[in-house]
């Protein structure tokens, strides 16, 4: 793989983390349980299909095939995404889609923050803007974390056992290969051992103050980023692709 | 168009497009013109925009705007440039700017958009009204992605302040 490949693949799996995650908030619109919820969650989702956007542009002039935006989030099947597994996992309850923002936020600020450095001058612009913004969603993410999980029994218990059960997908953020090896050396990308280090670090110290535990060693599922999903993937991208499908081509 | 503009022109025709979600605001006081270009012949002008947020709605409205404000001062040949670097802050909202937002009723974004920690809350916001410090936040969110939602516990009135980023 040449340092080209390496940074078009690179900037997809960053624009579909953005993309998908994105998704999932757009699918709690109209199902917050109150008001400010409400709004901060479809602004959140906005700042994430914009990075999208972004990234998915960026990528297309690196592919240089002529393929859009839209072309890369509407026109590609399941195993062509390169999220994380984390980013597709259902909303489930209120403390589920916080536990998922939490964890997956608190890597993307870090790995924004380092790609902001990054000598590719585009891709380190985008990151130098999206993490502005993330800064402020992991904020949210993070003080509801707190609430949940210092607050009353049942939402402590709740979100101890999303936070038990998505932990597992967390291990991948952090499984680096070829891709990520030649952002390294080649673009001045992340170190993903810094960025562990840093990432339970951060994260510990909300736990604790969540009275929440850290999880233990446990099984670490991966495979996003080979195409390789859960379950979960496709219904998300069958509901998101449905009307590009059926009416090619269709604009508003 | 055959009389030639000057950037200081374009400039100060762009001085009066509002944006579209703070009226009382142009896009000058915002800071979010970087940059204008007029070709050599004079005719052909390139406008550097800086956008707000990612996932800002109205990044398109304003770009039309812009080619619509300048055609309307004959320039039909307008170019748009989106400029991401440096990325856009509140730092770079203008002091007059500031001014009309509080005449507006938003609190203007305090200064020095920085690291804010995770957990701990930040400064306090004045009234927009009343000037007192005794406000509490409602919401991180308000009407826009760019504002939170506030409270003046002195003269009890509800009110919006333009988040730092």
């Amino acid at each position: 793989m040449n340092a080209d490949e390496a940074l078009l693949t690179y900037v997809l799996r960053v624009a579909d983390n953005a993309l998908i995650t994105g998704q999932r908030m757009i699918e709690r619109v109209a199902g917050e349980a109150e008001l400010e919820e409400e709004l901060a969650n479809a602004n959140f989702a906005l700042d994430y299909i914009g990075q999208a956007r972004m990234l998915y542009t960026y990528a297309g002039e690196l592919e240089g095939e002529g393929r859009s935006e839209d072309d890369f989030a509407y026109l590609r099947d399941t195993q062509e995404f390169r999220n994380f597994l984390l980013a597709e996992q259902p909303n489930g309850h209120f403390g589920d889609a916080i536990v998922r923002q939490f964890l997956f936020e608190s890597f993307y600020l870090l790995q924004l923050e380092a790609l902001a450095d990054s000598r590719d001058k585009r891709l380190a612009e985008i990151a130098a803007r999206a993490e502005k913004e993330i800064r402020y969603h992991l904020r949210h993410a993070a003080q509801w974390l707190v609430r949940l999980g210092d607050g009353t029994d049942e939402s402590h218990a709740r979100v101890a056992r999303s936070l038990a059960e998505q932990w597992r997908y967390t291990g991948e953020f952090f499984a680096g290969d070829e891709v990520d090896s030649i952002l390294q050396s080649e673009f001045r990308g992340p170190d993903l051992d810094a960025l562990r280090e840093q990432w339970l670090a951060n994260v510990t110290e909300v736990l604790e103050e969540a009275t929440l535990a850290v999880p233990g060693e446990t099984f670490m599922a991966t495979g996003g980023r080979q195409g390789l999903h859960t379950e979960h993937l496709g219904f998300l991208i069958a509901e998101m692709q449905h009307l590009q499908r059926a009416y090619p081509g269709a604009s508003w | 168009m055959n009389t030639a503009v000057t950037s200081e022109q374009v400039m100060h025709w762009l001085d009066e497009v509002p944006d579209p979600e703070i009226p009382v605001l142009t896009i000058t006081d915002l800071g979010i013109v970087r940059e204008v270009r007029v070709d050599e012949s004079g005719g052909a002008v390139t406008v550097a925009l800086a956008p707000t947020y990612s996932g800002c709605p109205a990044t398109e409205a304003i770009e039309q705007s812009v080619v619509d404000a300048l055609g309307e001062h004959g320039l039909d040949d307008v170019a748009i440039e989106r400029r991401l670097s440096p990325p856009w802050t509140t730092d770079w909202i203008s002091d007059e700017g500031r001014e009309k937002l509080k005449a507006y009723g938003i609190a203007p974004p305090a200064e020095g958009a920085g690291k804010r920690a995770l957990l701990r809350g930040g400064r306090a916001i004045a009234c927009p009204r009343c000037d007192s410090l005794a406000t509490s936040l409602v919401s991180e969110f308000g009407s826009t992605a760019c504002k939170a939602s506030y409270r003046c516990d002195e003269c009890l009135e509800p009110f919006e302040y333009f988040k730092c980023i």
